[in-house]
């Protein structure tokens, strides 16, 4: 590590590393799907997220700096949405809340609808 | 009891995590950088995890949400990955990766949702 966009590259990376840990860890250890969704899926996009910019700041203004902040962008749109998709259909597919959740302002909603 | 498997989960993975960090592993590839190689077990430890959520998971929707945890961690996989081979594509198996999974997810939620998939 002579040079220090190599350092401060390192340094992203390493950031990026434990936030992916204890998003995972997040994942292994809530109660319900909920929660784990919450939990798991901002930590690991802003973990990728700042991985991928590590990258970009180890390889500067190249084709795969600029590919990584392309990648970035991309991350950053799809994952939110999917993670949305994801919780929206396991709602409508019938799967419990735990029983120490506080309130269900969705079933709340489609029972004032309908 | 729970108090104790709580204590020994903690140690476990404190001490996985401070031998990857702290013990030198036998090189298993020829990279100039031992500090890559760590950056590599810790993101298979994760990926462990994430399995252990799509085998254990009580329902359908749990496995859906640690494959695309899994997709998200494979994209910092191919990222790093084009450090120490020093090859540019593997941020286009990146890119490539980022949006299948989007769409497999999309597909996987209409799914569990019980509709079909041209409405």
């Amino acid at each position: 590590m002579s040079n220090i966009n190599e350092l401060f590259g390192f340094a992203c990376i390493a950031l990026g590393l434990a936030f992916d840990f204890f998003g995972c860890l997040g994942l292994v250890r809530f109660p319900d799907i909920y929660n784990r969704l919450h939990s798991s899926i901002k930590c690991v996009t802003l973990g990728t997220s700042s991985i991928l910019f590590g990258l970009f700041l180890y390889k500067g203004f190249t084709h795969a700096g600029i590919k990584a902040l392309l990648c970035i962008g991309f991350l950053l749109l799809t994952a939110p949405v999917s993670a949305h998709v994801l919780s929206r259909s396991a709602h409508k597919s019938g799967v419990k809340l735990w029983e120490g959740s506080a309130c269900d302002h969705y079933k709340d909603d489609k029972d004032a609808v309908s | 009891m729970k108090g104790l498997r709580w204590f020994l989960g903690l140690i476990g993975l404190v001490g996985t995590v401070a031998a990857i960090i702290l013990l030198p592993f036998p090189s298993l590839l020829a990279w100039q950088s031992v500090y890559l190689e760590k950056i590599f077990f810790i993101l298979v430890l994760c990926a462990l995890m994430c399995l252990w959520r799509v085998l254990m998971g009580p329902t359908p929707a749990d496995r859906a949400a640690a494959l695309d945890i899994f997709g998200i961690l494979i994209i910092g996989f191919c990222a790093v990955l084009g450090i120490p081979t020093g090859r540019d594509w593997y941020i286009d198996i990146a890119i490539a990766w980022a949006l299948q999974s989007f769409i497999s997810m999309l597909a996987l939620g209409k799914y569990l949702e019980g509709r079909r998939f041209d409405e």
